[in-house]
């Protein structure tokens, strides 16, 4: 074994632009995407996370004998989708194949995936970078398979897979629908290739989570990238060897282990070594990669096609259907609202940033004005978040019940320090806004006789000021105004009793 | 034609999982070897025409996304060799090999 | 002998729905039968007797007699079978009785389901004597193959009942159970039917749910009825056949109606119905008392008006070849999940050994030389360098046997066959010859390649040892009804009641 690939002791010793000066980065991206699908797979079991181990188990999930996959109509049809709108073809006839290779997280010892004849292929996605240009990602191809089972290792001093005494296994996750992603090789990125790299993932992720076809969460395991890179000398076209780098668990880690399997190729070239094709783990830690266990022998997976599963035909109805359903890349979206909204750069990063675009627009299909929306969502609403250690879309209220807060303002049933008490009912789990108001009694009182009797009432308790009034001293008439709101507990409009004060003065 | 060797029975049983003793890799090389000359006979046929990899008449068959009960946990660990906290325990694993 | 183990099921379930014998006497009768023939010679002082099951529940079997006599007396949902005791093989799931496909590997495995076909059967109010013997994981064609021991054929103990389904057609023929199940994949019904003087039914693939059948080659496995009668196995194949979401490769189509072409088969002639002789199935390596049987079976369809034709189905030829490559592959594939982590035995787990290495000592200790062989052999078929020369080809050679089908039933009705080349081997005689047990599927495995429908139904004995002889009727895919109805037309005209005829073991049941 030679120094430069022994695990632990490599560093990277070329920066990406070192490196750009003497070779081509090439890279390949496989992105597994768990589906949100109320089931999974195979079998009706909950597609869930976070459940008791081994509750979500059956006979198909668990591999019994005798136990036949079946397949869930939702997850294909998000598997359309999702090639739809990365500008895939839709394979007329495609089929499941069994990958054959033994792990004991996979209780079949095969996965069921799709091999020859992947549901979509031949794609793109025009991917926006800092500088706001796009770089176009074509995509080879997306398919459909059922995700493994989770190990837990026990003993041993680090609690991971080497040096752990035993294993304990849950198939909570055994079968949960997944779709692979693959680019195309992505050349002539040079020094971008790791910018490039995060911007990929990231318009994906974003392209997912507009479709909801799944929860997208890098850091839950439901969105995972594998990277491949290799260099070749500059001026050539054949493609270096490559290394696949696993277990990238954010959008920078993405970025960071193409930068250093960038340079600690180059370090390896350059000192006369060759690269071994093999796997690879990323450390989020120390932000450097060590290679898997060597391959005993060339994999071979065994593909042959899945007999249990019949193929799968989808109509032109049923495609055309799903492509009518296609909501707008995140990207244009974000530029319509952006103008409709009349927004700065600056405010609409702002609402990106807190996680509060889709909840302002929630606000406004539900009837409010665009500026009161937002302003609720980013001011009052983001402190209670804040206060609570919640994300913004976590806190218990909805789109639709700010909409109806904002409502109550416009028509003058609450001032905005009313309407703040009514969202804090909501938040506190009191009901409705309008359960709220009656409930806490909060309606600005706009009963005309109830109001004019409490001015009556306070001209009478302090007649020395009734009379500077009546005199035309009109500004002696915020003591009654002031009394009166004291009076109503602060559920009248202010404005409105300063001139009924000065009627009955007149 | 084929030339099934001990060596290459040694490779098949690893991918299987077999831990085959070294007088199985002897049988078992000649058997197989015989069995393989036999059904190579297939290898006159021309490669144009299609393969038939199952009779199904139908396609499209899906299962609506709806749940359908589980197993209790104690029922999916019942036939298990070992278990511990709820989970199924099996020995050291080593390193993936993907 | 007790007369109610030598009735078909038709006139024991006849009788039951009478009220003039109860299940429960009908079921201990049976389990009596068991008790007195069925020892598997392992050496306890017992009979070395037929060993026809690897497990017997004989209380669970008089709870379902007991549950099937008052669903009659109540007239409630008693199906045409209710209360007639059945033999399940123990390739099948079931719920309350181990399942082990006669391996180590699943020894004592009690799954947490019950198969589908085992569903219809409860519901229908059978009643579930036990599992029956078969050969490991159903790869083999004598029950030889099983881990637990052989079955032996109730004709002559010394000879195999045929399989994988040995148990099965033994139980049959033996006058253990009037009904079973079985499983066939090359010919496991059909072969063991033939050798064992009973009739066995391949239905159509995909027209009786395969969920709960341990899978052996997923492509080419099929569930269907063992029994005593052309109309017996129709009505079993009525229980449980028929559209099951459970299992997205079942046909959701309406059954062929059997039972109607078994009732019409038996009662009318078969004038103007073309029969095939398929040429390929005659020649070297057929028994000859095997062959003038056949020749004397084909006469007398003759005799009942068919239109009998010779037709030559040429890529036949590579249907064995075929087969030894696409079951195998599949199976390599489907037996993966014996790895000792979730179910099933585990060998060698002492603390320091891998995952890998407990998976291999416990498939070298649990797995059969004829399992490993297999898998093997089918590892090898899918592997990169020979998946194209090897699958590949056999995929092909699939489709060159649909086509000659197609083309055969373009002119013909049905096709007919000897069901196997020759009668029951002495068991251990192909022990060490792998390649001479897989000729006994010659006839039968082309009809597991295409997906059509076919059965053995008896056609006498050979006249060289006295053995019984099968004929086999294959039909298009979905036309199940039309080989019933030549069948049962067939066995009317012989005339010959099957029924045990077991002379050997009627010392066995003197000794008890
Ligand atoms: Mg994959
Ligand atoms: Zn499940």
């Amino acid at each position: 074994m030679t120094a430069v690939s022994m695990p632990g002791v490599e560093s990277a010793p070329y920066t990406v632009e070192e490196v750009c000066e003497q070779f081509d980065p090439v890279m390949g991206l496989e992105v597994h995407v768990e589906l949100n699908t109320t089931t999974k797979m195979f079998c009706g079991c909950a597609n869930a996370f976070g459940a008791e181990p081994n509750t979500n188990v059956c006979p198909v999930c668990l591999g019994l004998p005798g136990a036949l996959p079946r397949v869930n109509g939702a997850a294909v049809a998000s598997a359309i989708t999702i090639g739809l709108a990365l500008n895939c073809q839709v394979r007329e006839r495609s089929g499941f194949a069994r990958k054959n290779y033994f792990y004991p997280d996979m209780p079949k010892n095969f996965q069921i995936s799709q091999y020859e004849d992947p549901i979509v292929f031949d794609g793109y996605l025009d991917v926006p970078l800092d500088d706001g240009t796009t770089w176009r990602v074509e995509i080879e191809r997306a398919h459909m398979e059922e995700d493994t089972g989770k190990s837990l290792h026990v003993g041993g001093a680090t609690g991971r897979i080497h040096g752990a005494d035993y294993s304990l296994l849950d198939y909570n996750r055994s079968g949960v629908p997944l779709i692979e992603i693959v680019t195309r090789p992505i050349v002539g990125a040079g020094v971008r290739a790791p910018e490039v790299a995060r911007a990929y993932v990231t318009a994906l992720r974003d392209v997912l989570r507009g479709l909801g076809v799944s929860d997208v969460r890098m850091d839950q395991g439901s969105m995972r990238c594998d990277a491949n890179v290799s260099l070749m000398p500059k001026g050539t076209s054949a493609f270096g060897t490559r290394t696949e780098t696993k277990n990238v668990n954010s959008l920078r880690s993405v970025e960071r282990a193409v930068r250093y399997e960038m340079g600690r190729h180059a370090g390896v070239l350059l000192s006369g070594g060759t690269i071994r094709q093999e796997t690879r783990h990323f450390d989020e830690q120390s932000g450097t990669t060590s290679p898997g266990r060597p391959k005993e022998t060339f994999a071979d997976y065994r593909f042959f096609p899945e007999p249990d599963l019949p193929p799968l035909e989808p109509s032109a109805d049923w495609v055309e259907t799903l492509r009518a359903r296609l909501p707008e890349r995140p990207w244009e979206r974000r530029a319509r609202i952006q103008t409709e909204w009349g927004l700065s750069d600056e405010e609409l990063r702002d609402l990106v940033n807190a996680d509060a675009l889709d909840l302002v627009a929630d606000t406004v299909d539900a009837g409010a004005p665009p500026e009161a929306a937002r302003s609720w969502w980013v001011s009052y609403l983001a402190q209670q978040a804040n206060t609570a250690g919640v994300a913004l879309p976590a806190l218990a209220i909805t789109p639709a019940q700010v909409a109806r807060v904002v409502a109550l303002v416009a028509e003058g049933t609450l001032t905005n320090k009313l309407a703040r008490q009514v969202v804090d009912g909501v938040l506190a789990g009191e009901g409705e806004p309008d359960e709220v108001v009656a409930g806490r009694g909060l309606a600005v009182v706009s009963d005309e006789s109830a109001l004019t009797a409490a001015v009556d009432e306070a001209l009478a308790a302090q007649p020395a000021v009734a009379e500077k009034i009546r005199a035309g001293k009109t500004k002696a008439a915020g003591a009654i105004v002031g009394a009166v709101m004291k009076a109503t507990r602060g559920q009248a409009d202010a404005a409105r009793v300063q001139e009924l004060v000065l009627e009955r003065c007149r | 034609m084929s030339d099934i060797t001990r060596d290459d029975v040694a490779h098949l049983a690893r991918l299987a999982r077999l831990a085959v003793t070294d007088d199985e890799l002897d049988t078992f090389s000649r058997q197989i070897d015989a069995i393989v000359d036999t059904v190579s006979a297939v290898g006159d046929i021309p490669d144009d025409v299609p393969p038939t990899a199952q009779v199904v008449p139908q396609t499209n068959v899906l299962r609506p996304d709806a749940t359908e009960p589980s197993l209790p946990r104690e029922a999916a660990l019942a036939g298990a060799p070992a278990a511990e906290e709820g989970r199924f325990r099996v020995p050291r694993i080593l390193g993936e090999e993907l | 002998m007790n007369e109610l183990l030598t009735l078909d099921a038709a006139e024991l379930a006849r009788r039951l729905h009478a009220r003039e014998v109860s299940s429960v006497e009908v079921t201990r009768a049976h389990l009596e039968r068991i008790e007195a023939v069925d020892g598997n010679g392992d050496g306890d002082g017992g009979p070395d007797g037929v060993h026809a099951f690897l497990h017997v529940d004989a209380e669970g079997a008089l709870a379902a007699a007991e549950a099937a006599d008052r669903a009659i007396a109540d007239g409630g949902p008693a199906s045409a079978l209710a209360g007639v005791p059945i033999a399940l093989k123990d390739n099948l799931t079931t719920i309350d009785m181990p399942t082990t496909c006669a391996s180590r590997i699943l020894e004592g495995w009690r799954p947490p389901y019950d198969a589908t076909v085992v569903a219809r059967l409860r519901a229908a109010g059978l009643v579930p004597l036990g599992k029956t013997n078969l050969d490991e994981f159903a790869m083999g064609s004598s029950t030889e193959n099983s881990a637990f021991g052989p079955s032996r054929n109730p004709w002559d103990l010394s000879r195999i009942p045929g399989g994988s389904g040995g148990g099965s057609s033994a139980a049959v023929a033996a006058g253990e159970a009037p009904l079973a199940l079985g499983s066939d994949t090359g010919g496991s019904i059909r072969q063991p039917g033939a050798v064992t003087g009973t009739v066995g039914v391949k239905p159509t693939y995909g027209t009786v749910s395969r969920f709960g059948l341990v899978a052996f080659s997923s492509s080419l496995d099929q569930i269907g009825p063992c029994a005593r009668s052309v109309l017996d196995a129709a009505l079993l194949h009525e229980v449980i056949g028929g559209h099951d979401p459970r299992d997205q490769t079942s046909v959701d189509a309406p059954l062929p109606p059997v039972v109607e072409a078994a009732l019409a088969g038996a009662r009318g002639d078969l004038a103007g119905v073309r029969v095939g002789v398929v040429s390929q199935f005659a020649g070297e390596g057929y028994q000859p008392g095997v062959s003038a049987a056949f020749t004397d079976a084909v006469r007398v369809l003759g005799e009942l008006g068919a239109d009998v034709v010779e037709v030559s189905c040429p890529s036949f030829s590579y249907a064995l070849p075929a087969y030894y490559l696409i079951a195998p592959s599949e199976a390599s594939s489907n037996l993966a999940r014996f790895d000792a982590m979730r179910y099933g035995l585990r060998v060698g787990d002492d603390g320091t050994r891998s995952t890998d290495d407990v998976m291999s000592l416990t498939r070298e200790v649990g797995f059969g030389a004829e399992v490993k062989r297999r898998i093997m052999i089918g590892t090898y078929a899918l592997s990169a360098g020979s998946y194209d020369a090897l699958y590949g080809k056999a995929q092909r050679a699939r489709t060159l046997i649909v086509r000659d089908f197609t083309a055969a039933f373009e002119t013909c009705d049905v096709l007919v066959s000897p069901t196997t080349p020759t009668t029951a081997f002495p068991i251990g005689e192909r022990a060490d010859d792998p390649l001479a047990i897989y000729l006994a599927d010659l006839c039968t495995i082309p009809s597991n390649l295409a997906g059509n429908a076919a059965l053995s139904v008896p056609c006498g004995t050979s006249a060289d040892d006295g053995l019984p002889v099968g004929l086999q009727v294959m039909a298009p895919a979905l036309a199940d009804d039309r080989a019933y109805r030549v069948a049962a037309a067939y066995e009317t005209a012989r005339g010959e009641s099957t029924g045990p005829r077991i002379p050997e073991l009627r010392a066995l049941e003197g000794s008890r």
